[in-house]
């Protein structure tokens, strides 16, 4: 049977080698650089949203100080906040920075599949980003309507930038899918066509299935939210009632009538709760692998670490409507989304044993990642228990729209995200820059953040319970409310404003040492994967020199009795080195072997 | 891929062949990498016309005000009784039967008949422009002759304009946007430019232009027919 190994076909890869400066830095169409501008607008972009969100925070905890925050100012701050967190820094950053960096050097591969389209990708993606931020100069400011932006209210002349802001944010919505959509094509067919001689599918380290994965979701579910802000452009610049029903406005009807909101929701969460596992999936398999690296084993489980992946992916696309159950559902819909909710607490339950697992009896190597990948098993853990709560129809109804779902979402998909994203930027800057960061600073940067980030939003979900809504401007005097919340409310500012000034740890520790960071060497953590095993570090452009890797066993290799060292590289043969890949196949079913 | 290749793959079928297709180390399709990427990307595509299809059946259902009577409205009579759906079965025709030049085109482009592909392609090009055309025609008629808008009509709910607007408009971009694309193919392929790498971007561009087809038909079918 004919053999087909694209990676070997080097003439269909045509490296274009720039010389000027601007060739090389500005447009260039090198994967690592692509994935290097993509991740610092990311982070730019996430920096706007960590002040917005010390903004408001500043507006809750001392109402009486933060007077220069009026309720308009909050309303945007909070939405902004949301949008940006969600879309412009995780997406962007896992699938567009870590997917970009990674893919092809896990892969064995010189580049994207399609290097030119890979760097439109980042430039529409900084387009993206220019509209996004052009709402905060236009008159009204940016949109104000919360950052699931539901209808009719966020159309409504009550709502904070509701004539230019939400405009601007749905254009940029659509420009942003463009982008992910151009990259997300080049990450899943180089993940499917362009694998190096002996890397099978079973055999690529989990940080790429999880991106591989997440992109999927990220071309499936992004035409929903495509279409949603399509069909809400035309109800606001045309006057079409696709999800404005008929209204009445300070007495007056409205020229709408007939549209259903509950459509706009439908559409929203289809996207948007995929949008969850797209954040959370690369995660997921970039801490599994910085946790097997630094603690020398094999991951526990990888077979079912895969399939696990896969299954959320796939349940995830069933589960949107979880997130509607005030807007008024039949009650079998509730029982059926409440069922698959829970069902997906099965593979993700599985994925969390395995990171345990994997610890178990390891030679922890306690680095700075590895904090960051330990404490993201914790973090983790709370935000998916409460996500059990919250899955319920039932325990749902009370919790809705509390400081309960807020502390949910931000431990699931704010801190446990981010935590990964610190623990891979740690675990990866010495192959991406060729130095070392300072050990010290990186770990007094995560005791702040992991301290940090649980006094934050522990303390939410006891204000939660008591009933304390969210996005409220002020809570005022209400009568269940203890003078405590208002306490805790302030205790929680403290903490966010120290969590925010903590981050400086991290900028200048990766800043200062691009530069005075002692040189590294080019596999400081000893991992056996193929991105370490570059001719130069950092890589240079083509990645691997001459000619292309070749492939003996899967990624985790650690700790193999009878071997030199406590890891073997992915690209060391049998015959050099003994294998307990539990993906060695036996001959009559390897088709590599059997042709040969 | 040539011919010849895949041929060899002939034992190879059905699940065990795809098993072993993802279990190996090579690339999971036996495909160029562009063709691989096309695939993927119209399905990202159909989940874009899915959400606008099922966001028409949605706002259908809860309008207000009745649905107006497309066979009524999309009407044209030649002198005498007004013939329902005629434009649109003429259009619909048009882009089959430019589905049916496309294909001779790929299969032109296989055998490396440069003038006859290049001929091919143009010709499917011209029925797409002109399916942009007769789009255009019924838009005006509708506008200008019967006061359809997109925030209201004369026959019924507002939403029959929006959604007739958007979902034609959205779909018509499509086609503009596939004819421009075939025209640069046909351009590429007469100067000689794909000799040396193969003519599968013939192939690629069809498979674009099969899936804006066949688009069209569930258009047809839900917005024109049902």
């Amino acid at each position: 049977m004919a053999y087909v190994p694209l990676a070997d076909r080097d003439s269909e890869m045509e490296m274009h080698h720039p010389h000027t400066w601007i060739g090389r830095w500005v447009f260039c169409q090198d994967h690592k650089v692509i994935a290097i501008q993509y991740g610092s607008i990311a982070v730019f972009t996430g920096l706007v949203g960590l002040i917005l969100s010390l903004l408001f925070r500043m507006q809750l905890g001392f109402p009486e100080t933060a007077d220069y925050i009026d309720p308009s100012f909050y309303y945007q701050a909070v939405t902004m906040h949301g949008m940006i967190m969600v879309v412009y820094l995780l997406t962007a950053l896992f699938l567009g920075g870590f997917g970009n960096y990674l893919i092809p050097l896990m892969c064995g591969a010189r580049d994207m599949v399609f290097p030119f389209m890979n760097m439109l990708s980042v430039w529409v993606f900084l387009v993206s980003v220019i509209i996004l931020m052009a709402s905060f100069f236009v008159s009204g400011g940016p949109t104000g309507g919360g950052w699931t932006l539901y209808p009719p209210q966020t159309n409504l002349a009550g709502t904070p930038g509701h004539d230019m802001g939400i405009v601007l944010m749905l254009v940029s919505l659509g420009v942003f899918i463009v982008a992910t959509t151009m990259g997300g094509l080049n990450y899943v067919v180089t993940v499917l066509q362009y694998r190096c001689r002996g890397l099978t599918m079973m055999r690529l380290p989990l940080s790429v299935w999880g991106i591989f994965i997440a992109t999927i979701l990220a071309l499936f579910a992004f035409p929903a939210l495509l279409v949603a802000a399509i069909m809400m452009l035309f109800d606001i610049l045309l006057g079409t009632s696709f999800f404005m029903p008929a209204i009445i406005e300070s007495g007056a009807p409205l020229d709408h009538n007939g549209g259903s909101p509950v459509l706009f929701q439908h559409l929203f969460w289809f996207f948007g709760h995929p949008e969850v596992y797209i954040v959370a999936l690369p995660a997921f398999g970039l801490v599994s692998d910085v946790l097997s690296v630094h603690a020398r084993k094999n991951i526990f489980g990888y077979r079912m670490m895969v399939w696990a992946i896969i299954a959320i992916g796939g349940l995830s696309f069933i589960v949107w409507a979880h997130h509607m159950y005030v807007s008024g559902m039949h009650p079998y819909f509730g029982f059926f989304f409440a069922t698959t909710t829970l069902i997906i607490a099965v593979p993700t339950a599985l994925k969390v044993y395995n990171w345990v697992l994997t610890l178990w009896e390891g030679d922890i190597r306690l680095n700075a990642p590895m904090y960051f990948a330990i404490g993201f098993i914790f973090t983790f853990i709370h935000g998916g228990l409460t996500g059990l709560f919250l899955g319920n129809v039932v325990i749902d109804l009370p919790l809705s729209d509390t400081y309960f779902v807020v502390a949910h979402f931000h431990m699931v998909m704010g801190v446990s995200p981010v935590l990964v994203v610190f623990a891979a930027i740690y675990h990866w800057y010495p192959k991406m820059s060729g130095r070392m960061f300072h050990e010290g600073m990186a770990k007094l940067h995560f005791w702040c953040t992991f301290l940090g980030t649980y006094a934050i939003y522990l303390p939410m979900h006891y204000l939660g319970f008591l009933g304390v809504p969210r996005r409220y401007y002020a809570l005022g005097t209400t009568d269940f409310l203890p003078q405590s919340a208002q306490d805790l409310n302030t205790a929680i500012t403290i903490a966010a404003l120290f969590v925010g000034a903590s981050q400086l740890l991290f900028f200048i520790n990766i800043i200062w040492s691009l530069r005075n960071g002692p040189k590294a060497d080019p596999n400081p953590w000893g991992a056996a994967s193929l991105e370490w095993h570059t001719p130069d570090t950092p890589p240079k452009h083509g990645n691997w020199g001459e000619s292309l890797p070749t492939v003996y066993r899967w990624a985790y290799d650690y700790s193999v009795p009878g071997a030199h060292e406590d890891f073997i590289p992915q690209n060391t043969p049998e015959s050099e080195e003994p294998t307990v890949d539990e993906q060695h196949f036996d001959p009559d079913q390897d088709e590599s072997l059997a042709d040969v | 891929m040539s011919e010849a290749t895949a041929n060899e793959i002939g034992p190879h079928e059905g699940i065990t062949g795809l098993v072993d297709d993802w279990a190996a180390d090579k690339q999971a399709y036996h495909v160029p990498w562009g063709k691989a990427m096309m695939w993927i990307f119209l399905v990202s595509d159909t989940f874009i016309f899915s959400c606008f299809l099922v966001g028409y059946l949605n706002v259908r259902i809860t309008t207000t005000e009745p649905w107006p009577a497309q066979s009524e409205i999309f009407a044209l009579s030649f002198g005498g009784d007004p013939i329902p759906l005629i434009l649109i079965a003429i259009m619909t025709f048009i882009l089959i039967t430019s589905s049916g030049t496309m294909a001779l085109a790929v299969n032109m482009g296989y055998r490396k008949e440069k003038m006859k592909t290049f001929w091919l392609i143009c010709a499917t090009a011209a029925f797409g422009a002109s399916f942009v055309g007769m789009q255009a025609f019924e838009w005006t008629k509708l506008i200008v002759d019967e006061g359809v808008r997109p925030w209201g009509n004369p026959f019924g709910a507002p939403q029959f304009g929006s959604v007739f607007f958007m979902v034609t408009g959205f779909h018509g971009l499509h086609v503009s946007a596939g004819v421009i694309y075939l025209l640069w193919v046909a351009f590429r392929v007469k100067r000689g430019y794909y000799d040396e790498k193969g003519f599968e971007i013939v192939e690629i561009a069809g498979l674009y232009w099969h899936f804006v087809d066949l688009v069209w038909v569930f258009i047809f079918a839900f917005f024109y027919l049902l």
